[in-house]
């Protein structure tokens, strides 16, 4: 069901990580902590989505760290951050759910593997990680979600409202979205 | 008895937030005050939504605020979960006479023995200036919390709030 009491705060702009058609009927936002187990389980389902509406979904992710249940959400959302720097934003988004099980026991270690894993500048990254703007973009996007009614990871948002329930219905909830307005 | 509204004034007490430590509401006057009742220590909604407030603290402070949550839990048990979770803020135990406190907040779920899941923000008079309940399975997330403290005369929070987080207020 779509929760009709929580409501994306934050429009979906140029600040955003963005996948699929700018102009698609429906537009998916994930809520994600890198480290969530759950986040890890929904990310293939997430994929399954965006290939089966292809033309007709756009999606979204936004920041969600619950950094006192998991020690290194921060620091990877921070290297998501510094790999869209040099435009590889959704390279390690994907890297990061794909292997979570492997990096998340080892922390910072264990995250050095996806930087070498995408051939990435590693000093280009340490540079990007001291700028204090990844940090205002992640506490940016966690506020908005707050405000926006999200009560754990991962939250999504079908046009604008929390989507509650399991992900067979999340899919029927799209597809009728793009039914009403196709 | 149903749950305490907005412009009632809050019902004092004093709980035990560990064995040899306790909490009086009183303490916190002159601050705002985040109750949190939720029905047990260890269910898988509880530990989401204090999770979810336990990376929120520095924003509760910025609104002068103090979070305590309740449930009927043992002290023993709150320890345990505090340490387990990393939780920054105290658990009181409604837990002799049992259930006392949500009683006087009236969230008490008789039937369960165990308090609801409600939201009361208290301002720094004693008095509730926001009140909620979420059905029992349903975590409430923080935007009602955030919304309300927004809200309290004194906090005037816009201005001392960075542009850019200022700009995501509706």
């Amino acid at each position: 069901m779509l929760h009709e009491d929580a409501i994306l705060t934050v429009p979906v702009s140029a600040l955003d990580h963005v996948q699929g058609n700018a102009h698609a009927v429906v537009t998916l936002v994930e809520y994600g902590d890198f480290q969530c187990p759950a986040c890890a389980s929904a990310y293939p389902l997430a994929k399954q989505i965006q290939h089966r509406y292809a033309g007709n979904l756009r999606f979204v992710f936004r920041h969600f760290p619950l950094s006192q249940a998991h020690p290194y959400a921060q620091l990877a959302a921070e290297l998501a951050e510094a790999a869209a720097v040099e435009g590889r934003f959704w390279a390690m988004h994907d890297w990061l759910y794909e292997n979570q099980a492997a990096w998340a026991p080892h922390g910072a270690p264990g995250l050095e593997a996806g930087v070498r894993a995408l051939g990435l500048d590693e000093a280009a990254i340490a540079a990007t990680l001291r700028n204090p703007d990844v940090d205002t973009h992640i506490r940016r996007d966690f506020m908005g979600g707050v405000r926006s009614g999200v009560n754990g990871t991962p939250s999504f948002y079908v046009n604008g409202y929390l989507y509650q329930g399991d992900f067979d219905s999340l899919v029927h909830s799209i597809g009728r979205a793009i039914a009403r307005q196709g | 008895m149903s749950m305490l509204a907005a412009g009632t004034a809050a019902p004092e007490f004093t709980l035990h937030t560990t064995p040899d430590q306790s909490v009086a509401l009183k303490e916190f006057r002159g601050r705002n005050v985040i109750l949190a009742f939720y029905p047990a220590d260890w269910s898988p909604v509880c530990s989401d939504q204090l999770a979810l407030y336990n990376e929120l603290l520095d924003e509760f402070a910025r609104f002068n605020a103090q979070l305590l949550a309740i449930s009927v839990d043992g002290v023993w048990s709150h320890a345990a979960l505090a340490r387990d979770r990393k939780y920054h803020f105290p658990l009181l135990s409604d837990f002799e006479p049992k259930g006392q406190v949500a009683r006087a907040y009236g969230v008490y779920e008789e039937q369960a023995g165990v308090a609801r899941r409600a939201l009361f923000v208290i301002d720094g008079d004693g008095v509730i200036r926001w009140s909620y309940l979420s059905p029992m399975g349903v975590n409430p997330g923080a935007a009602g919390i955030v919304n309300a403290l927004e809200a309290l005369p004194s906090n005037n929070i816009q201005k001392t709030l960075p542009a850019d987080v200022a700009q995501e207020v509706p």
